[in-house]
Order: structure tokens, then sequence, then C-alpha cells
């Protein structure tokens, strides 16, 4: 297997990195190789994104060693790593908006004063052609599409050679056609003699794409799959390896939620709405604009009943937050209405909406969810600044507001040295379960969930899944907006599915509906597939 | 300080209603290290100024607390405190828009408006009504002057979200330049040749506290930072403004109305800067004359974040400022330097403030006191590095 | 009143330009610096107190000298100074720019004033008028004449850099580079471009415009250095800076119009008419409010303006 001609591009040795009260990485060794795709599997907060921090010169390793064809090299600063041929597509855009294609691509060849922009126009066509995609040189990048958005990225890494192409969880916001074209994408790559690293947290992902499989848990290895293995095991037999690498002892955990996901499907399997029950939230032809790029929603009518759980799936970006912040009333509709118990609610405020038990636990956590120079308990009435009895004639009512915050603290298990503790210091699990006191207190009816469980741990991910549950079935309802589709294929009693702003469907949870929400995602199935 | 990094393996802890109080002691000194060393470093680079400038240091610092405290058989206090009542209302004007993280930087035109109409208006009102109607009468005026000069930038920032900074800089020029022209035209003194307005009678300025040469415009300002600190502190408006002040986007998502935000704490302010003039017109000065601008604002704001927007902390403050700046003038006149000094001293303290701030942010998170931004540019000052 | 025969004259129209062009030289200097700084994503509050250090540095090099040239030189210099304490404190170590820039300011009124009056006392020496160069062919043109084309070498060289500095912005990768510093800071980084070092740059030449705006105050229009000479310009270069949203064309054009304002009581005297100078004064930021109460939704300024950019930190 060690052929002497076969040295590896890039063998990583022992990397340790600490930040300060986190041990991110803790020895860890990685080899990649020429043609091979080496995915990267583990949880959030495995270490994956210091890992390849540490690839793309992003962070230095406290210990340990990095060695390129065999040499002993530091990266230093990501201009290293670019000069060392190592390209990375990092998961969040690091295209400009503002900039053109073409400009983004330029950016940093400062080999010359003038941009040359035939030169950039030569090498763009080159790569479009390498990788067998159509990109316009002059499109903002603001204005592309995300998969195109991404197809930049990767020529961008591309861009001054690369020998090793890193993609951080490029799937996370791509159809199920962008993946496809993806897989054609690396197929492409792979030929030409490119490593790539694949980082994901989705294991039929790794097994689908990957060569070679590396697992990361709390900052170790905890594992390896290697090439041989992939191609001989069965399926089954490998994912259960993986399973077992990735959790460990809280495997046990992880089979209970399938087992329970399995019971769930069968018991409601074909799922009929009860007719009968009471609608709870209606919208009637909503529409509303989204921020700048992101997209907002438009003519979206819902009916969401008591006791039921309706999932709204759909790629990143097609007005999901829209969808959320006019329900909970943080953004004003253009059209349309929004009744709650058959009553109009569009012209509440948020407080008003709130106090008649409509809730929404944003997806934003720390961007809106937390005041984080705050302390903890405060944090959980934020939603009833001035109201009785934590407020009296204005005036905060310190002892009533920390004595229910220390019960709420309690009852949600939320993690703090105590209420007075400043709500940013708390981890992102906690930090979600803070907002779920908030929200799922004092008589939560209706709840609108975004994202819950993003990139919270397997435990904290049940616990939310389980409230979500118990909220329905104690005579409540609840609106999960999510881009996990094995969650709401879960927790969902119907799924409708959000494209570009519009509700193009609504499929009852059941065998095939997997299938058929795919289909409505990428936009072939017919609109009469609307309940 | 220590980080409190939560593990989510940590068994869950007592539920405790204060888990600093252990740490109070701790606390106090950390502020006071924080509040006090920027002015004590200043104080110790003007005085290595002084020294370039071939000054003693010693007795220019001896004469700012002879003239600004003890001078005159220990009278000269009082001229400090007579200041501290504008300086205290500007604060307090400040330190409520800055909680908002919102900055009116407009004071000298909100300031001069006021002075403008209390000066001009003074004298025929407390001629034709009983004074202490006259006397809140031009109160209120000052102050609303100062509220509606911030209308055009607070409603531009509520409905457009237009940099504040640019459009209440605007209006303190324009506010100035209306201020003059007010007071070169309809409220020119017709008795003098010079653009002033005509004077107050004495009797019929605010009086005195008994016993002292001190208005009561002091007691005013006192009271004023009193109310702001409890309103922010213990109110709703008060928590609704830190909200947004710390994170406007959840200040949205809490439901807090952003535009009438802005432009209640807007007005709230601008009327403070209003009445510090009312004050300072109707108590110390009488009249105004044309180009007149004490600029106390300016002075006024690195104290404002010295005390860091914590409205009682600034009382001390603007007392050392009061006595920096009263006593400063007989410094300056005796070392034959010029008065424009003592922006030099607080320039300095606004700079040594940032950097103590920052070290003490560095020692927080646990991290060097180098970052790396700091590390890379000591390794390659200025200079791309070149690829190996 | 204002008679048509007192405005509708040569003298008049040419006092106008002149007088615009004399007072919104420093104005134009000062607000392409701060175009500079700002489309790299750094905000300068402190532009006052940089033009005051360059005018009064720029005074004394042409004082001592005897020459605009080594006064020019001086007062970069004088701006130079001021900006090392924003890139140290608001680049390197990502301190508040607002903070830093009002103490730049408030240290830099007081310093150039304490240091006149230790230096001169009371006393305001003044300095030669400076050289003129009169464009052959197109100075004998009736008002353009005499006011555009017979004007110190250092005014033709504003015009030229206005130019240049179009190109840089459009043509070159530091131009490209500027824009992704104030556009989004990480992806100059992940591309390879060291941010601190592109900020550093940008910051360091506001400090330097800044500087000869300062000196061109005191040498060339004023001929004399007296404290707070300045007078305001520096927070007007900021207004005319984000009013020309990065492009140097608008803020030549911004420049001059605010130059005309500052100096047009003069040439109404001139012409006989006498308007209070509070209410010409007044004039441009009364129209640039009114302008932003008009457009004020079409304002644009760069998403990572003011905020200090940290590796790693998100």
């Amino acid at each position: 297997m060690n052929a002497p001609n076969d040295t590896p591009i890039v063998e990583l040795l022992g990397i340790t990195k600490a930040f300060p009260g986190v041990l991110a990485n803790d020895r860890v060794d990685l080899t990649l190789r020429r043609g091979e795709v080496h995915c990267l599997l583990g949880e959030n907060g495995a270490g994956k994104s210091t890992l390849i921090g540490i690839l793309s010169g992003l962070n230095r390793p406290d210990k340990g060693t990095i060695r390129i064809e065999g040499v002993e090299t530091a990266i230093s600063s990501p201009r290293t790593a670019l000069d060392l041929g190592i390209g990375t597509v990092h998961q969040h855009s690091a295209l400009i908006p503002a900039l053109t294609v073409l400009e983004n691509l330029m950016l940093g060849d400062n080999r010359k004063l003038r941009l040359d922009e035939e030169g950039g126009r030569r090498r763009l066509a080159e790569l479009a052609e390498l990788l067998g995609v159509h990109v316009d040189p002059d499109t903002k990048a603001v204005d592309l599409a995300l998969g195109h958005q991404q197809q930049v990225e990767i020529i961008k890494a591309l861009w001054r050679g690369s020998r090793v192409l890193i993609l951080d969880e490029p799937t996370s916001m791509l159809t199920p056609q962008g993946v496809a074209e993806l897989t054609k994408v690396l197929g492409r790559l792979k030929e030409q003699g490119q490593a790539v690293v694949f980082i994901t947290h989705k294991l039929h992902e790794a097994l689908s794409l990957g060569d070679f499989i590396s697992i990361l848990r709390q900052g170790r290895l905890a594992g390896t799959i290697d090439r041989r293995a992939l191609q001989t095991k069965p399926a089954e037999e490998l994912r259960a390896e993986i399973v077992r690498i990735m959790f460990g002892e809280e495997a046990r955990a992880v089979e209970d939620v399938a087992e329970l996901r399995e019971e769930r499907v069968e018991a409601e399997a074909p799922v009929e709405v009860d007719a009968s029950a009471e609608t709870v939230l209606e919208l009637r032809n909503v529409s509303a604009s989204g921020d700048g790029a992101e997209l907002g929603v438009e003519s979206i009518s819902l009916e969401l009943k008591q006791g039921e759980i309706l999932g709204v799936a759909g790629v990143d970006g097609n007005g999901q937050r829209a969808l959320a912040e006019v329900i909970a009333g943080q953004r004003g509709s253009s059209q349309g209405e929004v009744l709650l118990y058959g009553g109009p609610v569009t012209r509440l405020p948020v407080s008003a909406r709130q106090k008649l038990g409509l809730r929404y636990v944003t997806d934003d956590r720390l961007g809106e969810g937390i005041v984080g120079s705050l302390p903890v308990g405060l944090n959980m009435f934020l939603k009833r600044v001035g109201e009785r009895p934590y407020w009296k004639h204005g005036r905060i009512q310190r002892a009533v507001v920390d004595e229910r915050a220390g019960e709420l603290v309690r009852e949600f298990d939320v993690r703090t040295p105590g209420v007075g503790t400043r709500a940013g210091t708390l981890s992102g699990g906690n930090v979600q379960k803070v907002l779920l006191a908030r929200e799922l207190s004092f008589e939560p009816k209706v709840v609108v969930f975004n994202k819950p469980t993003y990139g919270l741990d397997v435990k904290t991910t049940a616990t939310v899944r389980d409230l979500i549950r118990r909220l329905a079935s104690g005579g409540g309802a609840a609106l999960v907006i999510s881009t996990d589709l094995d969650e709401l294929l879960e927790i969902g009693d119907r799924i409708a599915v959000l494209s570009h702003g519009r509700l193009v469907g609504i499929v009852a949870n059941g065998p095939g509906a997997a299938e058929e929400v795919g289909r409505l995602m990428i936009g072939s199935a017919g609109a009469e597939a609307a309940a | 300080m220590t980080t409190e990094t939560i593990s989510t393996k940590a068994p869950p802890a007592a539920v405790r209603a204060k888990p600093t109080r252990s740490r109070l002691g701790d606390r106090v000194f950390d502020v006071c290290v924080r509040s006090l060393f920027p002015v004590i470093l200043a104080l110790g680079a003007g005085a290595i100024l002084l020294l370039a400038l071939g000054r003693n240091p010693v007795s220019f610092y001896q004469d700012i607390w002879l003239g600004g405290v003890s001078g005159g058989g220990w009278d000269a206090w009082q001229d400090s405190a007579i200041r501290m009542a504008p300086l205290l209302l500007i604060a307090a004007g400040l330190t409520v828009i800055f909680r908002a993280n919102i900055w009116n930087l407009g004071y000298n035109g909100q300031f001069l408006l006021g002075a403008a109409l209390v000066t001009g208006y003074g004298p025929s009102l407390t001629n034709n009504v009983s004074l202490p109607v006259a006397m809140l009468l031009l109160v209120l005026m000052a102050g609303a002057a100062g509220a509606v000069w911030t209308i055009v930038p607070a409603v531009l920032k509520a409905r457009y979200g237009t940099n504040e900074i640019i459009t209440t800089l605007m209006m303190s020029f324009i506010g100035v330049d209306l201020a003059n022209i007010l007071i070169k035209g309809p409220f020119q003194d017709p008795a003098v040749t010079i653009p002033q307005t005509r004077v107050l009678d004495l009797e019929k300025m605010l009086p005195n506290i008994p016993g002292t040469r001190i208005h009561i415009g002091l007691l005013v300002a006192f009271g004023a930072v009193l109310v702001v600190h409890y309103v922010l502190t213990r109110t709703s408006w008060g928590l609704r403004l830190r909200i947004m002040g710390a994170n406007p986007r959840a200040a949205r998502h809490f439901g807090v109305n952003l535009p009438r935000l802005i432009i209640t704490s807007f007005l709230v302010s601008g009327f403070l800067v209003g009445l510090a003039a009312a004050v300072d017109f109707l108590g110390l000065w009488g009249y105004i004359r044309g180009g007149q601008n004490p600029a106390y604002g300016d002075t006024v704001i690195p104290f404002v974040f010295l005390a860091r927007l914590n409205a009682l902390a600034v009382i001390p403050f603007i007392a050392f400022f009061s006595v920096l700046s009263v006593g400063g003038d007989l410094a300056a006149t005796n070392a034959n330097l010029s008065t424009d000094f003592l922006l030099v001293l607080v320039g300095l303290i606004l700079l040594f403030m940032t950097v103590i701030e920052y070290l003490g942010r560095r020692r927080d998170l646990g991290g060097t006191y180098l970052p790396p931004g700091l590390k890379e540019a000591l390794r390659a000052p200025l200079f791309r590095r070149r690829s190996p | 009143m204002i008679l048509a025969s007192q405005v509708w004259t040569e003298v008049f129209w040419t006092s106008v330009i002149a007088g615009g062009l004399l007072a919104g030289v420093p104005l134009m200097f000062t607000a392409l610096g701060e175009t500079i700084s700002e489309r790299a994503g750094v905000l300068n509050i402190g532009l006052e107190g940089m033009m005051l250090l360059g005018a009064y540095l720029g005074f004394l090099g042409a004082h001592y000298t005897g020459s605009v040239w080594v006064g020019f030189l001086t007062g970069i210099a004088g701006g130079m100074i001021g900006s090392v304490f924003m890139i140290v404190l608001c680049v390197w170590l990502g301190l508040d720019q607002i903070v830093v820039g009002i103490a730049i300011t408030l240290a830099g009124e007081g310093i150039t004033s304490v240091l006149q009056q230790a230096q001169f006392g009371s006393t305001y020496p003044r300095l030669d008028a400076a050289p003129t160069v009169a464009i052959p062919g197109l100075h004998h043109i009736s008002v353009l004449g005499s006011s555009l084309f017979d004007q110190p070498l250092i005014v033709y060289l504003a015009f030229v850099f206005v130019g240049l500095l179009a190109w840089l912005f459009r043509r070159t990768n530091i131009g490209l580079n500027l824009r992704a510093a104030g556009e989004k800071p990480e992806a100059l980084d992940a591309a390879g471009v060291s941010v601190v070092a592109t900020r550093s740059w940008a910051a360091l030449s506001t400090g330097a415009l800044a500087g000869l705006g300062g000196a061109y105050l005191s040498i060339v229009a004023a001929g004399i250095f007296t404290p707070f000479i300045t007078q305001g310009q520096g927070f007007m270069a900021i207004v005319i800076a984000m009013l020309g949203r990065g492009r140097p064309l608008w803020v030549l054009l911004g420049s001059f119009l605010f130059g005309i304002a500052l100096s047009l009581s003069d040439s109404l005297q001139l012409a006989g008419i006498n308007i209070s100078t509070d209410v010409v004064h007044m004039l441009p930021f009364a129209a640039i409010i009114i302008a932003l109460i008009l457009f004020a939704r079409r304002s644009y300024l760069p998403p990572a303006l003011a905020l200090p950019y940290v590796r790693g930190a998100r």
C-alpha cells in the first residue's frame, strides 16, 4: 500500500491545539493522498473546524508536525497555505457579495499592481471547463444561487494551482440536485490527482463519497476506516462501526432515538391529519420581504392543527427566516393575514403575540436569542419586559425574576453556575435551553422552532425533540423549520416544503415521504401535492 | 476575573441569586484600576510634556489644586462645583444615549441653541412673569430646544439607519451657526456694539444654595443624574435601552420598538444637554456673547466612558474634571501656557483608557496580551509578507 | 437686496471659484484620505486632529525653511503621527475607532495650540504667499483663467491625484484589496492578504492626506497658523467622504461645493453684499441634511466599517 513513489501530499502528526477552556484537537494524525477523497466525520464541536483551520493557516497548532510531500513545513498563515497548494472552501461563504465573480477570484493575487482582467477570464474559463460548470464572470456574488456560489468558491480554491482541496460541510446548503453536481465535480478532481478533504457530519455522505474516513470525537481521532474496508465491508456493518466510533458510550442513546423514530413512523404511517382538530395557526396568503440577499416569503398559506407538528423543509436561505419572523411578529408582512385561534394577529407586536401563547425559538441563538452581557435569569424574561409581576410600574422586581428564573433553570436543566451568570458564557446547548425555557414557559400554545437542534450534541438534540413532541401531545402545536430532513421525518406529522420563498407542497409523513419532499425541493413534483 | 466556561458534563450547580458577590471586592478593585489608571497615566504623561516644554509639572499641578479646590481660603472649590452643574447634565445626557450605543455628537449645537434661547428670552420673561414660573419656562425651553435639535438625526437613524455620527455633527454645526445668528440678530443687546445678548439682572438669576456661592442648578444636575441612574438600572425603559445598545437584533427579537426607542433616547439626551445650557447661563453667565462656545461636551465624553456609562460613577469623574478645568486656568496662566493644555490631558486620558480596557479584556479572556494582529504586525511591520 | 449687477460680474465669479478652490483643496485632500480609510473599513473620526497636526507642523516647516514643499512634507509627517495612534490602537489592537478618533482630535487640538503658544507667544507670524503657476494659454480665459489656471502647483497635483486614486480604486489589486478589507475582511484574509497590513497602509495614507490638507490650509490658504484653524473641516471631510461613497470624483465635486460655501461670504462682501458668515457657513450643512432626508435610503457604507478584525473570531 505504501509504495515509495506514493508519498502523501500532506501528513499531520500529533496535532494539538487548545483554545481557552477547550482542547479542540488532541494529538490528531491525518494523511492525505493524491486522487483520494478523505472524509472527516464528526459531530459539531468534535474539532473538525479547528483541524482544517490548521491546514488552511487560520490557526497554528500548539504541538505536532505537518509534512508536505514528506518535508516538515509550518503553515503560518492563509497565504502560506495557498502557496503550498492548499485551497479551502469554508462552510460560510468567503465570497464578497458586493464584488463580481471575477473580482472575487482575482482577490489576493498581488504579483502585479494592475488587475489582470484578461488573464483572469482565461483562468476562469479553463477551470470552469475542468469542473464541467458554467460561471458568468461579471455577475455579482450576491446574485449567485447557492450552488453556483459554491462552484465559484471551488474555482477560487483551485485558482492558484492547488493540490489539496478542503471542503467544509459542502452539502449543508445544497439541494439534492446540487449534491449530485458536486459529486460529479469531485469525481473530476480525483481524476486530476487532487487530494480532497471532505468534512461532514452526515454518515451516508461519508460512506458514499469517501475513499478514506477519519472520525473525530471530542478533539481526538477516534477511528479510521480505510479504503479496503470501504470497498469490502457491507454498508450496514460500516454504519454501525462508525456510529460506535462517533458516539462511543453515547451510542446507546442514539440507538434509542433511532428506535423511537421507527416506532413513531410505524405507529402513524400513513398519517391522517385529524380534520376535526381545531386550527390553531393559520397563514392566509402571507408575503414578507427578506433582508438583503436573503429571500423573503411570497403568498404562503398554511394551517396548523392542535396537537400537530408541521415540519418545514427546504434548503437554507429559501425564506425560512422570513416565515418564522412574520409569524412571530418580528417582521412586517406586505400582504396576507396571520390568524391565531381564528383571530387575526397580523397587526400585533411580538409581546402581544407572546402573551397569546405564540412563541418563536430563533435559530440565531447568540445573534438575537440572548443578550450575552445580561444575566441568564434576566434573559429568560426579555420577552416580558415591563409585564407584571416581574415589573411593577416600570420598575423591575428582581426577587420575583430571580426566583422564577431559578425554577426555570431547574425545569429545563440549564447548566449554569447561577441565574446571575452572564448568558454569553454558556455553551451552545445551554443557550438553547435558555431560549426554550423562555418560549416554552407560561402556557405556550403555538411555537415556531427554527433549526431547533442545529449544532447541538446528541443528548441535547434528543431532549429538544422530546420537548417538541411533549408540546404537541400536551395540546399545543409546533411549526418546526429545519434544513435537516431526517429531523423532520423523525418528528413531523406533515412536512411542508419551502422553495424560493414559496410553499411548493405539503407531504404527509410516512413511507415515501422523504422521496416526495426531495422531489418538491428540486421542483420536479407537481404543485397539486399540496394538501 | 476568570471566565466561566461551562462544560455540559458539569453537575447542575446550585442556583444562586448573586454568584458574583464573593468577588465583589475584586470587581471594585478592577473598576478602580480601569477607571483611575488612565487618569494617573495621563497626568504622568502630561508632566513629561510639561517638562519638555520647560515648565515645572509639580507647580503646575499644585496650581490646579489651588485654583480648583483650596485657593482663596478654601473657597475655590465652589467655582469647581458651579462648573460641575452643566457638565453633569451633559454627562447624564450622553450616558443615556451611549447606553443605547448611539453616538450623539451634536451636543455643542444642542447646548448653544438652548443657551441662546435662555439668554435671549430671559430678560423679557423674567420681567413679565413671576420669577419661578419664568425660570421653569426658560429651563423647559432650553431642554426642548436641545431635544428638538436631535429629531432629524433620530428620525433618520430610526427610519433609514443613517449614520448618526454624521447627522448629529452636521446638526451641531447648523445649531452653532443658528445660535450665533440669533445672538447677533434678534437677541442682540441694542445698548452695546459687540455681539451679545442683554445681561440678566443678578437677582433674576438662579438662586444660590444657602451659605454658598453655588447656584441651585447643581442640585438640578444631581437630581437629573440620580433619575437617569434609576431609570437606566431599574426600569423597563432602561432595560430596553441596554438591550438595544448591546444587540439591536436581539432587541427586535424581543419585540422592542426600535424606532420609538431610538427617537425617545435621542430626545432625552438632547433635553438633558439643553438643560445643561439653561442652568449654566441662568446660574452663572446671565448673557451670551457671539461666538462663545464652551464645548463642554467634547471634554465630558472621556469621563462618561471612564465611568463605564454608569450615571452615578460619572459624579466623581466630573468633579475631578471640574477641578482640573477651573484650576487649569490658573495653572496655565501661571505657567504661561495655553489653557488648551487641558485638551491634551483629556485626549491622553481617553487614549490610556482604551489601552487599559484592552489589557483588561485580554486578561478576562485568559489569553495573551498580544492579539494575532499585533503579533503579525510586529513580526512584519506594515510590509506584506513575501511568499517563502 | 441682492442686485443682479452686483453678482453678475467677472470679479465676483472669479472670486467665487478661486475662493472655492482655496477652501476646497484642503477639504479634498482630507476627504480623499478618509475615502481610502473607509473603503478599507476604518472610520477615522480623528481627522480634525490630524489636520491640525499637519497644519502646525507644515507651517513650522515652511516658516523655518521658507519652502512650501518642505512645509507640505512636514505637514504630511504631522498627519501621519496622528494616524500612527489610529493604526496601533484600532487596526492592530482592535480598539474602538470612534473613541480613539475623538481622543486624537482632542489631543491634536490641544497640543498644536499649546505648542504654538509656547513657541510664538501671542504673535502669529505670516508666511509669504505661495507662488502660483499660470498655465500658458489657459490663464487668460475670462473668469476661469485667473481662478482655475493660475494656482499653486499643489492644486494641479491635487487634481492629478484624484484621477490617480480613481484609477487605483478601479483598476488595481490595491484597490481590490482595500474594498475587500472593508466589505468582508475575512475573505481578504482567506485570500492570503494581510487585513492588518492593508488597513494600516490605508490609515497611514489617510493621516498623510489629512496632514497635507492641514498644511495646505496653513501654508497656502491662510499663510498663518492659529489654534483651531481647521474649524471643524476635519468633520466636514468625513461627511464629504461618506457622501462621495468611495468615488474620488464625487469627493472632488463635494469638496469644491463646500469650499465655495466656506468662502462665499468673502466673495459676496467683495461684491458689496453683506450676508452674515454664520448664514453662509450653515448653508452646506443644511443642504446636506436636506439631501440626507431626501436620499437617506441610498447612503452606503462598507459593512465592516469601524469593526476591528481579529482572525479566527466569529
